[in-house]
């Protein structure tokens, strides 16, 4: 993560400013930097956007994805949509919850891991389904999370690239 | 020589493990010598849509492609010992030829005819697939010959809300007036609405990570019909992999000049930008999503205008989901009498059908309408995945009506389902064992409607909240009748006042549920009625 200073933020903003409705772009573009977007940044971009602060608040908290406040380590998201509902991903919260001690918008103790709740990963047919960063997870149980949990825990998740020189940032890469 | 070997790199098989079993594969073939003169290369195509066998592995043989699945990561060694990688069909796990698994051949694929096939980021691949036919078509004809060709062919919208999409262009096509200037066209835009949030869809995410080039060249077409020379798409942030693939598309798309100042140089112009959602349902409302495109919250606008008059930024757009815009080349290719020929009634053409929760064998059906769900459900899904008798069918997604049973016989037709008070939507077929409890269902979608409502308008943004309550008071007994009635009540004030399908449509499950699992929404009252 680089260091949390205005010069840089700026930068972050300048380089999607050009865009026709640039503002979702220059979220994103901050949020992928830090993992949230920084109090900072806001009279920042309502400056550039010759908005006001107001309208950008506004924006950052009508969507789900923008957040504020900086996340544990990891984020796992559960999926509550019917088709997981219909394979007992309720029970699978329930449990989930248990097993990290923390409801939807906290964070562990430890600092490891952002639990949310999120509506369809487009897995339905492998469900239910959670998602940890960007990877989506099929088939979820509580075994099988609670050692993903483990290794999330005690373990460095490295990106790693895949195949014909594309760049997998889903890829669930080599354990320290 | 190499021995080609498929192995998707769609969301639900990296879902199930599908990189896992490359590293394997990679390293365990090092320990098994391979034939002479022969290395493993390793393809990640997309998904065949045959989700309950993923991870699946395909190796190329003389014969055609020999499938095996679902593999896990244990099962790599076995299978190399088995003789996979020379195509051999002894493995337990070993499905023969891929075209011939029932799943698949019984299906009509026309928009999804090279998911799974190709190497999704591969343009020599899609053009050996009869990708760009329909472009190099389009570029031969007018723009009014080719909103004629898209109004011949009866596509309506695959989103859900199935407006014939040739209506569409044509209005957009007209669109001149907002020129003073007559000599200059006016910019006109194409929105690609990728921000399929319904639960128990996937077909535009499976599209996306398996054949891009097809939404891409559908694109294209588009703004050739319409004069539109800059095109959107809208996706959603909770598919980071389909955003991956679509980005690498578009950069290839501009290298080999299909977009970009001069397509094919022809003179024509059109770019093409990929642009995130952030997590908001509503963004699937194309006024919304529109707004969302401009940087604004994504607050539902008031129509008319409608988007074709004026849209993004004002302008005459074109908004169209995924699925419409990459049936669009295929139409073209082959034309429209072609693809009008399957179907029924007024709904012409293939769906893919999506068959989802608790289902022994969920994927991706693309047939023509008319077929019924009872077939879909038992013939391709092969009933629950629980093995549970299956108690309700909740189809087009969390704004769909439940439907039980002595409904599963309906026609799959966007006309047939209406006459039922229920949608297609965009296909996704939900199912739920006996296990479910449909009053909690109802709540939920109540619930689901007051966490994703954009706020705007009162029966949506108050009467989802008033809903979840009115629905716990008769679950818990609480003047059960008296709260029915006013669930009713809201329900008519939802649908007559919303200002879109949100609150629209959200009593479209809650009434299913009181008209047709009343046992589960009042068990006690049931019960005295009995009594009586």
């Amino acid at each position: 993560m680089p260091q949390l200073s205005t010069a840089k933020i700026q930068q972050l903003i300048t380089q999607k400013q050009h865009l026709s409705g640039a503002l979702l772009p220059i979220l994103h573009n901050i949020q992928d930097q830090y993992g949230y977007i920084p109090k900072l940044a806001l009279p920042l971009i309502a400056k550039t956007l010759q908005q006001t602060e107001a309208e950008i608040y506004g924006v950052i908290s009508f969507y789900a994805h923008f957040r504020m406040q900086p996340t544990g380590k990891h984020i796992v998201e559960i999926c509550r949509g019917e088709a997981c509902q219909a394979m007992g991903s309720q029970q699978l919260e329930q449990v989930l919850k248990q097993q990290l001690n923390c409801d939807y918008g906290q964070t562990t103790k430890d600092n490891s891991i952002t639990l949310e709740p999120v509506y369809c990963l487009g897995n339905c047919a492998c469900a239910p389904s959670i998602k940890v960063d960007k990877k989506v997870y099929g088939r979820m149980n509580a075994d099988k999370f609670a050692h993903l949990s483990d290794q999330l825990r005690h373990y460095t998740i490295e990106l790693e690239s895949t195949d014909q020189g594309v760049v997998n940032e889903q890829t669930m890469g080599k354990i320290k | 020589m190499s021995i080609n070997v498929y192995i998707p790199r769609d969301t639900s098989a990296l879902a199930m493990g599908a990189d896992d079993v490359v590293k394997a594969l990679k390293f365990q073939t090092k320990l098994f010598h391979l034939p002479e003169n022969k290395e493993l290369n390793i393809i990640r195509n997309g998904s065949r849509g045959l989700f309950y066998l993923e991870p699946l592995i395909e190796v190329e043989t003389k014969q055609g492609r020999i499938a095996y699945g679902p593999v896990t990561v244990d099962d790599v060694s076995s299978l190399l010992e088995h003789g996979i990688l020379q195509g051999k069909t002894e493995h337990p796990l070993c499905l023969g030829l891929t075209k011939n698994i029932p799943y698949l051949a019984k299906q009509q694929r026309l928009t999804f005819a090279r998911a799974g096939i190709i190497n999704p980021l591969c343009i020599e691949d899609y053009l050996a697939h009869d990708g760009f036919k329909g472009l190099n078509k389009a570029l031969t004809l007018s723009s009014q010959q080719l909103v004629d060709e898209i109004k011949n062919s009866g596509l309506r919208g695959r989103g859900g809300a199935a407006f014939p999409t040739g209506i569409k262009w044509q209005t957009v096509l007209d669109e001149k007036s907002c020129v003073k200037d007559n000599a200059k066209q006016p910019q006109k835009y194409i929105v690609c609405n990728a921000d399929e949030g319904d639960s128990g869809t996937f077909a535009d995410r499976l599209l996306m990570e398996a054949d891009p080039f097809s939404l891409i060249e559908g694109m294209i077409i588009a703004g050739l019909a319409v004069g539109a020379t800059q095109g959107f798409i809208y996706l959603r942030s909770e598919y980071p992999q389909a955003k991956i693939i679509l980005k690498q598309a578009i950069q290839l798309a501009y290298k080999k000049h299909y977009l970009g100042q001069n397509i094919l140089q022809s003179g024509k112009q059109f770019e093409l930008e990929l642009r995130l959602g952030a997590g908001a349902y509503i963004c699937g409302e194309e006024t919304s999503l529109l707004e969302s495109l401009e940087g604004k919250r994504g607050l539902v606008r008031a129509k008319p205008p409608l988007p074709a008059i004026e849209g993004l930024f004002g302008k005459p757009t074109v908004v169209n989901n995924v699925i419409s815009l990459a049936t669009v080349p295929i139409i073209l290719a082959k034309g429209a009498d072609y693809y009008q020929y399957f179907g029924m009634g007024r709904s012409r053409g293939t769906l893919p059908f999506q068959l989802a929760g608790n289902i022994k064998q969920g994927g991706l059906v693309e047939l023509a309408f008319g077929t019924s769900l009872a077939d879909l459900v038992n013939d391709f899904g092969g009933g629950s995945y629980s093995g549970k008798p299956i108690k309700a069918i909740q189809v087009g997604g969390p704004l769909g009506a439940y439907l039980p049973q002595s409904q599963w016989h309906t026609e799959l037709d966007y006309e047939a389902f209406a006459n039922i008070e229920a949608v297609l939507g965009h296909g996704g077929i939900v199912v739920f064992d006996d296990s479910v409890n449909m009053a909690q269902q109802a709540r939920f979608a109540m619930e689901f409607c007051s966490i994703e409502s954009c706020g705007k308008c009162t029966p949506c943004r108050i009467g989802s909240v008033r809903g979840v309550e009115t629905i716990d008071k008769i679950i818990n007994d609480d003047n059960s009748q008296q709260n029915l009635e006013l669930l009713t009540d809201l329900c008519d004030t939802m649908v007559d006042g919303s200002l879109c399908a949100m609150g629209g449509m959200t009593p479209f499950p809650v009434r299913s549920v009181i008209k047709h699992f009343n046992d589960d929404l009042m068990p006690t009252a049931q019960q005295q009625g009995e009594e009586i």
